[in-house]
């Protein structure tokens, strides 16, 4: 299994680092066993254009681009930060191994909102969700890359529209979340937006319960039919069926948080 | 930054109304053999603006694009393997963007598009 992994994975010791990007940590890890866990359907699905937001060590589109396969050409991936440094180094994770994306250093997806719209098939996202005070959101340097403000979702909430605006009409989103960002309303506004949604993992500690939740356009269901009682309703049920458990990575894991 | 990012990158300044295409000043390109895909050149040849991606590729210093096309071309694979060099293959490694409406230059370095905006932009 853990070489399997292994294979299939940015390699923790090749993955470059900057005492001002954010380092991969458990919510990272997260993300990438949810696309692990995926990675038969990733493969059907047969995306064209994938992209990240937030890309800060190149952790998460490093290893989707080994997840896809570097033998699959036919796969276009950009990946945006606004931190000057995560790019640079991101760009050196992905050139150990041997791997490449189009790095754009921007504010969420700015500048591609016109000609990008409709076009990406896979979207991966762990934003600054952690709730802080407001004046922390966007602050320079390593701050913004967890500053989420009022429930850890000052960025989110704008990331989300722009994700509806970018994915294809296959597309699919990938996102962390923490509990405090309260995942049910996330999955609710999105269902108003057409989007079915699914917890993929759900991890747990004593500080923090992690929801990798993928999203994607549900064409059965017209908007109006959602009431928000029966989704609250529904959603509850679906969290109730995952029992709590802990999945965190031993003392032999490479966890520098 | 390959001519696939330029064609689907537009100006994001306040006020700007189309934005596209932007100027490329080019003051390093380099290009990065990859594999060629003819599904994946089918599909972006549907999205991409052909002026625009031509104009680019010229200021790149690659001018063996034709300016007319037609999807019948996608069955040339002399048209094929063309389009993938402008397409994936060259990259914009250092120099700028240039706004079409303000004239602001976003700069290129290590092939990094830099579209952050100041404060008096958003
Ligand atoms: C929690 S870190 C995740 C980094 C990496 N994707 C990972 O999973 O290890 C969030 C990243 O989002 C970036 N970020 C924060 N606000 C952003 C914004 N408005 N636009 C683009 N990126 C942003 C941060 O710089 C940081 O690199």
């Amino acid at each position: 299994m853990a070489s399997y992994k292994e294979n299939r994975t940015a390699r923790i010791r090749l993955v470059s680092s900057h005492n001002e990007v954010y380092e991969p940590c458990d919510d990272s890890f997260a993300l990438v066993d949810a696309l692990l866990a995926d990675r038969t359907n990733l493969l059907e699905h047969c995306p064209t254009m994938c992209m990240e937001i937030g890309c800060g060590s190149g952790y998460v589109i490093t290893s989707l681009a080994l997840i896809l396969g570097r033998e699959r050409g036919g796969v276009n991936y950009i990946a945006t930060d606004i931190n000057p440094n995560a790019v640079k180094v991101t760009r050196e994770t992905l050139d150990a191994h041997g791997v490449d994306a189009e790095l754009i250093l921007t504010d969420i997806a700015s500048g591609l909102e016109n000609r990008l719209a409709g076009l990406v098939d896979v979207m991966v996202v762990n934003p600054p969700y952690v709730p802080t005070p407001e004046d922390e959101v966007g602050a320079e340097g390593i701050i913004s890359s967890w500053a989420g403000g009022e429930n850890g979702r000052r960025v989110i909430d704008r990331i989300l529209p722009v994700a509806d605006h970018l994915l294809s009409e296959k597309g699919w989103l990938y996102m962390v979340t923490l509990t405090a960002n309260n995942p049910s309303e996330i999955c609710l506004q999105m269902r108003k937006k057409g989007y079915a949604s699914k917890i993929i993992i759900q991890r747990s500690t004593e500080e923090e319960s992690l929801h990798i939740i993928k999203f994607w356009r549900d064409f059965d269901t017209t908007v109006d039919e959602v009431t928000d009682q029966s989704l609250i309703g529904f959603l509850g049920s679906l969290l109730a069926q995952i029992p709590l458990f802990s999945l965190w990575r031993g003392s032999n894991s490479n966890d520098n948080c | 930054m390959r001519l696939l990012t330029h064609n689907m990158l537009s100006s994001n300044i306040k006020g700007v109304e189309k934005g596209f295409p932007l100027r490329i000043e080019a003051e390093k390109v380099v290009e990065k053999p990859v594999e060629m895909n003819a599904d994946f050149l089918r599909k972006m040849f549907e999205k991409v603006e052909w002026k625009a991606f031509l104009e680019a590729s010229r200021s790149m210093g690659y001018a063996q694009l034709p300016e007319e096309v037609d999807s019948g071309m996608l069955e040339s694979d002399e048209f094929l393997s063309r389009f993938h060099h402008a397409l994936l293959e060259l990259h914009l490694e250092e120099g700028a963007l240039v706004c079409p409406e303000t004239g602001r230059r976003f700069p290129v370095n290590k092939g990094i598009p830099n579209m952050l905006l100041h404060e008096d932009e958003v």
